[in-house]
């Protein structure tokens, strides 16, 4: 290395990169003068990073996010680019996470090394969590697409959003929607049996159930758990054979899921009805289409699409044409790259900085999102106005049974024996 | 510990007896392979997962039944088993068995990460008409896709039984397992019994597969489920034995099934275990195998 030994601030040129350096200088020069005419003054594009993971145990997520997050560029692109920077274009800098969050971080620092302006997605908790905080490092402002962890909010951290709903809010909502849709069919169900995977997120689920349950006026016969990956669901069918529950609230991935669903439909079990929250196969559009009697009528609370806007139906057809299922990631990340296109429109610079403080006085007006949420205000970075919906399979559709604001269907509940 | 009604317990029973009897069918190729080869394929598990796509892809892609595709797959992988053997594991182990360990365990890594580059890790499913189909017994409902699965998995037992005790490749196959050096005295190939073996083996993995598609789904690590509980009845029901595999893994289907309905599923799982631990430390040759 010629320069290694030169005093610091040495403003010499190293003799072979000099020729070089002004060529590119003059070349660029020349590039500036020209593209004026030849563009018509087409501004710099603005870079944005999309994180997802597209390998791994992830990657049916990931693929569903990245495809969200194209649908929203183009659009915006097709349209004209960014209006207050004089439509400059958005060029995606895309990172695959790996499912795993040493993959996310990974990513964060190339993206920051590529000069994007912020980075969209994650998917899992676990990989927003560490790449909204090597982000944070910059910055660089973090918007999390789906990760419901509530931690990711709690931090502290100036430059990380979330536009969906938390897991607090989730399951508050899904305690007090399924009163309410008990109590308005005259409470068919006082029995429920807990069936979740043994992880994290299904052991989690199950205690807040034990918690909360109870003092709502519902008494869990029993809760089982099985491991991921389950071989067989015949005995957990069995003994919901023997207690008979009015109703069955499952926590588990979607393998397992529709396994158990597919036995229960085998071994002619009907509860009540079936009750999900977070459920990987409830509101999983390939779990509908592959197996539609197993999935009728199954309730779910979850990410969901506003089924009554059109760009939800617009976006939907457009997915559904490349023969690839309508899932929540997708509506989440389109909403989520246009909340950035939103905030950047307001600050009028792309500067990471700025975005961060126009994000943060996002508004009432932000209306190009396709989410079922009110009036976006954040607080925390975390936005107030979103929740999770209650879905349920009906005729071979998911529809949304409330609340009732953005409800396309009623819900079916006691399932008709 | 909550009690049940008695045929609420019987089908527990035969629940068990069913399942079993495929994690047999998974254990006969890894007891074959380990009584004569002496080895413990670590790639079983892969190869069980090779063959779940094997049957997806003639399912999705030939519109084959999957009890349909056993008839194409089972030459296959037959081929493919006699080839791996052959060409790989056996002139990469240069005699030693601890190198055997690691080929098999080097080609699971490649098999399962090859399976998720083409396949993703979506979790794939067939509909077959009779997924859905019971066999009732009284108050009791036995899946359809179980019952089959029973069935063949002890005609494959049955198959394996006459051809190892009365052809000619199954004495070689025998003497190989017996006494290696000795066979090769009176002529017989002992390369070639070796990768006949594991093309048996591999070759059971296909129909293992094609039974469990219907009921059960694929992913590229859907194969280490099995081949755990499948150690664990080879264990069991002696190293080498075939009946023993199919006995074993009826046996095991049975305890898993009822620790899983009065312990749950996840503690359940810790029955199959303590099995094989009890095994190892007072019975070493299993219920069938050959004293040491």
């Amino acid at each position: 290395m010629p320069t290694a030994t030169k005093p610091a601030g040495h403003a010499a040129i190293p003799p072979g990169t000099g020729g070089a350096s002004r060529r590119g200088l003059l070349l660029g020069a020349a590039g500036a003068l020209a593209a004026p005419r030849l563009l018509g003054a087409q501004p710099a594009p603005v870079r944005l990073g999309i994180l997802q993971p597209v390998t791994g145990a992830l990657a049916q997520d990931g693929e569903y996010g990245r495809l969200g997050a194209e649908l929203a560029i183009n659009e915006i692109n097709a349209a004209g680019g960014i209006r207050a920077l004089g439509g400059a274009q958005i060029q995606m800098v895309f990172g695959d996470a790996r499912s795993n969050p040493e993959g996310g971080t990974a990513e964060v620092e190339r993206m920051q090394g590529e000069g994007v302006v912020a980075v969209v997605g994650g998917f899992a908790s676990p990989i927003c969590l560490a790449a909204s905080q090597a982000a944070s490092r910059y910055d660089l402002p973090y918007i999390v697409d789906v990760g419901v962890s509530d931690q990711i909010v709690s931090r502290g951290l100036r430059n990380t959003f979330r536009f969906g709903p938390g897991f607090g809010a989730v399951t508050r909502a899904a305690l007090d929607n399924l009163v309410t849709l008990n109590n308005a069919a005259g409470r068919p169900a006082r029995t429920v049996v807990v069936v979740h995977e043994d992880g994290l997120f299904g052991s989690g689920m199950a205690r807040l159930m034990g918690n909360e349950l109870p003092s709502r006026g519902f008494e869990i016969l029993e809760t089982i758990s099985h491991p991921t990956p389950a071989r067989d669901m015949s005995n957990i069918a069995l003994r919901i054979r023997a207690l008979n529950p009015d109703l069955i609230i499952p926590s588990s991935y979607y393998a397992e899921f529709v396994l158990l669903s597919r036995t229960l439909q085998q071994r002619r079990i009907r509860p009540k009805g079936i009750y999900c929250v977070l459920n990987g196969a409830a509101s999983n559009f390939r779990f509908v289409r592959e197996f539609p009697d197993a999935a009728n009528l199954v309730m779910d609370v979850n990410h969901w699409a506003d089924p009554r806007k059109p760009k939800t139906a617009e976006l939907r057809r457009q997915v559904e044409a490349t023969n690839r299922f309508w899932l929540y990631n997708t509506p989440l990340n389109y909403s989520a790259v246009m909340l950035v296109v939103d905030a950047l429109e307001r600050a009028g610079r792309a500067d990471r900085v700025a975005l961060i403080e126009a994000l943060a006085a996002t508004g009432p007006g932000f209306d190009r999102h396709i989410m079922p949420y009110g009036p976006t205000r954040f607080v925390n970075g975390q936005n107030q106005s979103a929740q999770a919906v209650n879905t349920q399979v009906q005729d071979n559709d998911i529809r949304v049974i409330f609340p009732a604001d953005f409800a396309d269907a009623r819900p079916v509940f006691p399932w008709p024996t | 510990m909550r009690s049940y009604p008695p045929e609420i317990v019987a089908e527990a029973v035969l629940n068990g007896l069913l399942t079993g009897a495929v994690y047999g069918l998974v254990a006969l190729g890894l007891t074959l392979v380990y009584g004569v080869l002496h080895i413990i394929n670590f790639a079983h598990g892969a190869l069980l997962t090779l063959a779940m796509y094997g049957a997806f892809v003639a399912w999705s892609v030939f519109g084959l039944d999957p009890y349909v595709a056993i008839l194409p797959l089972v030459p296959i992988f037959f081929a493919l088993g006699y080839g791996v053997q052959r060409f790989v594991i056996g002139p990469a182990s240069r005699g030693d068995d601890s190198n055997i360990l690691l080929v098999t365990l080097g080609l699971s890594i490649v098999l399962e990460n090859g399976l998720l580059a083409i396949f993703r890790s979506d979790t794939l499913s067939v509909q077959v008409p009779y997924a859905m189909e019971v066999v009732e017994l009284g108050p009791m409902l036995l899946g359809f896709p179980r019952v089959v699965g029973f069935g063949v998995a002890f005609l494959v037992a049955l198959v394996l039984f006459v051809v190892l005790g009365m052809t000619d490749t199954g004495r070689a196959i025998r003497a190989v397992a017996k006494e290696r050096t000795g066979a090769a005295l009176v002529g017989i190939d002992v390369r070639h019994v070796y990768a006949v073996t594991f093309g048996i083996g591999t070759a059971c993995l296909a129909v293992a597969a094609c039974l469990l598609l219907p009921f059960f789904y694929v992913n590229p690590r859907v194969g280490n489920a099995f081949v755990l509980v499948a150690f664990t009845i080879v264990v069991l029901g002696g190293m080498g034995s075939v009946p023993g595999a199919l006995l074993g893994g009826l046996f095991i289907g049975v305890v898993e099934s009822l620790s899983g309905l009065y312990f749950g599923e996840s503690l359940g799982q810790i029955g199959i275990f303590l099995i094989f631990i009890l095994v190892l430390l007072f019975r070493p040759t299993g219920l069938f195998g050959a004293k040491a």
